[in-house]
């Protein structure tokens, strides 16, 4: 079956490179962050560890960001999960959790370049130096009037994320932050 | 310095609480035609700020000041200087201080002629006057210029004595007055978040009080001023008070400052200023009504006499009566002269009558550099289903619903949008149609008190409902108002979906967060809105089972998938979730998929669906399908003010529950008046005349105050094709107890509609269509 994202592989160069980073698995996981069933859980079906707060841990295979103080995203490859929700519902009965796909209900953005932060800056609020927004950290913000959520990979490279309906406004308003000559040369 | 970054051709526009400054950049303003931004305003988060902003001079007050050729004494000096630029070949002085001497020099010393410098000051024995008297300069001490002379430019000026009345004793001819009334520091930047000051008398100007500088959230000051802004007007002192405020900020933010040294400047010692206010002391009012204070609102020292006169005796109210600081400038170069004359018409000292209120920005800025991107395309997110781009090019013509767009109908050639409707609801009755619902919003509920919480957020009872069935629901606000509606699908024992208004779902799941994050904290239940997971479509008409049976997968029949129940699995190849709940009357499905097959499923439907007469449907052909069936719909037959009692819905109102959210509202004596508005069906006496939205009912008496007593109003309203009449709900006074009667509807253009009382089904109220 034709499955397409919303961006459905759009992409847009300028002083940064923005492009739709296709179809990805993501799971709402909510529950007590503390508790030892929830991390034996992601130890054994993700071979991941819960983030500190604020913070991604990242293995090879999937990465998984903190929303909130009970509340996390699995991010992995697309095919992968409903067996990982079943799995992970099965090793967590009995504790009060949440596990559900919100793999189609986002778009992802991969955006790369050196002057990431400096675009960003243009409409979020959020402290972008990399003191405040080091690499392994998530910031949940705002794009404009959206609520957006970012992390580096690494100085180049960046993940945004946002809702899916308006995956095309965000394309646009990234395309319009790096238009060339809005350089800022802050960061 | 690696750490510092200087920004050319930017202006601290203004400082706000808890360190935040703007800066106002000209980024290619000064290069017309370049590629990118005009502007950029910065937002800049400090721990401390420091500002170095210099002063500005002020004119003096004496008559004619206003004519072209008179001129700021520093202004003169700056156009000499930095830009080789002559004002005039010959120039007056007026002047109440040294400072402005140096442009006298200046003229001098590049060939130019000063004819006079008129010093208001009786005793002038500082260097720069003596520099300008061995020059050969004629200066005049105690004297004033009594007017300038010339119409549309500097022609002369007549001299008189300062102490006097304005007797002119001299005409001297000049085409530059050049004049300097002293220094203001620039401290809007300290002020604008409440830093305080002091009137120095002695220099004739108000400057930063050290000890009340705008606080910041550790209770300490957060401004610091430096140089010429904090009231240093001698170059030397200048630079040594910056340095030293440098410092200070650098340790405030926990930097230790290393010692440099401060550039020695050469500068001559210069002598007090007098304050002078007006020129000459005792001008008549002839004069006065000549002598300008505002030079873009045209205030002069008349108005602010008069002002005085009239009681307006604090400066804001002087302000707003004369309109004095209030043109684009804020009163950078008229405050201080109008605040004087004010305070020596009343009497009072400079300090005591104040200062109006600095506020950002310092100097105006562009309305782009505030609003950015937010224009064009960009102005207003748009929400798009999954399904909109397809929508977009085969005739959608959409309207807003929320932040989405949704069609109203599909146009078809050349059609009406009021044909195109009336095409879409005659084609669903009859074979199939296709809407897009994945707007719907849908929120699930999770955890072992889900059942609990649903009972109390419902007003009717969910926690029995069995796993595999739907439920339709009312929510109410805690005032009792109806608030949302929709269908409740039970997903497993601990786990419920919950579907809302199209425009409720972000509400909806704040309004449950709220209420679990604060009143029901120990609950075990977790919320999550996944309405953007699915794309949901719903296939509906005669044919819609049909065509479910022709994509395969799934066991469609009534038997395995009866009226208000839901299964799993996959249909055409996609993951799918049918749920047989109908909004329009018909046998339907709403087929939630994943959002990313949502178009492949739709393309799907419509290839298969060819055979069985599908087309498309859009909103408006949903309304009028669910008004034909008697169905409310939240923000039609509620506006805030209605309560399900209104809508004849106790049977959603559980009584074997305990409480729920607005229950003890409904037993308030209003809420459960037998004379509220209750909903009814009308129909109109001629078939043909729909009644318009929105309007009254009337009973043909005529209140108090001269208006037609109202007895109800309509809340839906259409042309039904199905039944080829005019239909529509509303509510009316007793309107239950009053089947069978005839009310009027009078219009705004003075004729009345009229129409009976009926049930407000109008279509299949066995619900046989629909259970199939």
């Amino acid at each position: 079956m034709s499955s397409i994202t919303a961006l459905n592989g759009a992409s847009c160069n300028g002083i940064i490179n923005v492009k739709d980073a296709g179809l990805l698995g993501m799971i709402t996981l909510r529950g007590d962050l503390k508790s030892k069933a929830l991390a034996k859980a992601l130890d054994v079906e993700l071979g991941n560890v819960i983030p500190d707060q604020r913070k991604v841990s990242s293995t090879s295979k999937n990465t998984i960001a903190w929303m909130s103080p009970d509340e996390l995203l699995i991010i992995t490859n697309y095919k992968n999960v409903s067996k990982i929700i079943s799995n992970l519902n099965k090793s967590l009965t009995g504790t009060h959790s949440l596990v559900v796909d919100v793999s189609d209900a986002r778009s992802v953005f991969s955006l790369d370049g050196t002057a990431i932060r400096d675009v960003l800056s243009k409409g979020s609020p959020a402290n972008m130096s990399i003191d405040a927004l080091p690499l392994g950290e998530v910031r949940r913000t705002r794009i404009a009037q959206l609520a957006v959520a970012f992390w580096f990979t690494d100085e180049m490279n960046c993940q945004l994320i946002c809702f899916r309906s308006v995956g095309g406004y965000i394309m646009d308003w990234l395309k319009n932050a790096s238009e060339p000559g809005s350089e800022v040369n802050f960061h | 310095m690696p750490n510092v970054t200087l920004k050319n051709r930017t202006m601290g526009a203004g400082v706000y609480d808890h360190g935040w400054a703007t800066g106002y950049e000209s980024i290619t303003d000064h290069m017309p035609g370049k590629k990118g931004p005009r502007q950029r305003l910065w937002r800049i988060r400090a721990k401390r700020i420091l500002t170095t902003t210099g002063a500005i001079e002020r004119p003096l007050s004496f008559a004619g000041n206003d004519l072209p050729g008179v001129m700021l004494a520093g202004s003169v000096r700056d156009y000499l200087v930095d830009f080789g630029t002559s004002c005039g070949d010959i120039m007056v002085l007026a002047t109440n201080n040294d400072d402005a001497y140096r442009t006298a020099i200046k003229q001098s010393e590049v060939g130019l002629k000063v004819a006079a410098i008129l010093d208001a000051r009786t005793s002038v024995t500082g260097e720069l006057p003596n520099k300008a008297r061995e020059m050969g300069i004629r200066v005049e001490t105690g004297m004033a210029i009594s007017k300038v002379k010339g119409s549309k430019s500097v022609s002369g000026v007549s001299i008189c004595l300062q102490a006097g009345e304005g007797v002119p004793l001299e005409e001297i001819k000049c085409d530059v007055v050049a004049m300097s009334g002293g220094w203001s520091p620039i401290v809007h930047l300290w002020s604008h978040c409440g830093g305080k000051l002091n009137w120095d008398a002695e220099n004739a100007m108000f400057r930063p009080d050290p000890e009340r500088p705008p606080l910041g959230d550790d209770g300490s000051g957060f401004v610091a001023v430096g140089g010429t802004a904090n009231g240093y007007m001698i170059a030397n002192e200048a630079m040594q008070d910056a340095i030293s405020q440098g410092k200070l900020v650098a340790k405030q933010v926990g930097y230790k400052p290393v010692n440099s040294k401060s550039s020695i400047v050469n500068v001559e010692n210069e002598s007090p200023i007098e304050q002078i206010w007006q020129m000459p002391q005792g001008m008549s009012v002839k004069l006065q009504a000549k002598t300008f204070l505002d030079y873009q609102n045209d205030v002069k020292v008349s108005d602010v006499r008069l002002a005085a006169r009239e009681g307006y005796e604090s400066v804001e109210h002087t302000k707003r009566y004369t309109t004095l600081g209030m043109a684009t400038d804020q009163g950078k170069l008229s405050n201080i002269n109008g605040l004087a004359i004010l305070a020596d018409s009343l009497k009072a000292e400079i300090p005591n009558v104040g200062t109006t209120t600095f506020r950002p920005p310092y100097h105006p800025i562009s309305m782009g550099s505030i609003a950015g991107d937010a224009r064009g395309e960009l102005f207003k997110p748009i929400r798009k289903s999954p399904i909109h781009n397809w929508i977009e090019e085969n005739g959608g013509f959409f309207e807003p619903v929320a932040d989405w767009r949704r069609p109203y109908c599909y146009q078809k050639n050349n059609e009406t949008v009021k044909d195109s409707v009336q095409r879409e609801i005659l084609n669903t009755r009859t074979n199939v149609g296709l809407l897009d619902a994945s707007t719907l919003g849908k929120i699930i509920v999770k955890g072992s008190d889900a059942g609990k919480f649903l009972d109390m957020i419902y007003t009717n009872l969910m926690s029995n409902l069995k796993v595999g069935h739907c439920r339709y629901g009312l929510m109410c606000t805690e005032n009792g108002f109806l608030s949302d509606d929709g269908v409740v699908a039970r997903l497993d024992e601990n786990t419920f979906l919950c579907h809302t208004t199209s425009g409720g779902s972000d509400r909806i799941h704040a309004w449950m967060e709220e209420w679990l994050q604060t009143e029901w904290w120990d609950w075990k239940v977790y919320t999550a809105n996944v309405t953007e997971q699915y794309a949901q479509i719903a296939v509906v008409g005669p044919n819609a089972r049909k065509l479910l049976e022709k994509l395969g997968g799934m066991d469609v029949s009534k038997e395995a998938l009866p009226f208000m129940r839901f299964s799993e699995g996959k249909i055409g190849g996609i993951r799918a979730r049918p749920f047989r709940i109908s909004f329009s009357g018909e046998l339907s499905y709403e087929i939630a998929v994943p959002a990313s097959d949502g178009q492949a499923f739709w393309d799907m439907c419509i290839e298969a669906g060819k055979e069985f007469g599908i087309q498309p449907y859009g909103t408006e052909c949903l309304h009028v399908m669910r008004a034909e069936k008697g169905f409310i719909m939240i923000g039609d037959e509620t506006d805030g003010t209605v309560i399900p009692q209104d809508l004849n819905m106790e049977w959603a109102l559980s009584k074997k529950k305990e409480d729920f959210l607005g229950k003890r509202a409904h037993l308030r004596s209003h809420m459960s008046d037998p004379s509220r508005w209750k909903l009814v069906g009308l129909k109109t006496v001629d078939p043909n005349v729909v009644i318009p939205d929105g309007a009254y009912a009337t009973d043909g008496t005529i209140r108090e105050n001269g208006v037609k007593n109202m007895i109800g109003r309509v809340t839906s309203t259409y042309f039904s094709p199905t039944l080829n009449r005019s239909i529509a709900m509303g509510l009316v006074k007793f309107g239950p107890n009053r089947m069978g009667e005839i009310i009027d509807f009078p219009t705004l253009e003075g004729k009345i509609i009229k129409a009976e009382i009926c049930n407000q089904v109008f279509l299949d109220p066995e619900g046989e269509r629909q259970n199939v």
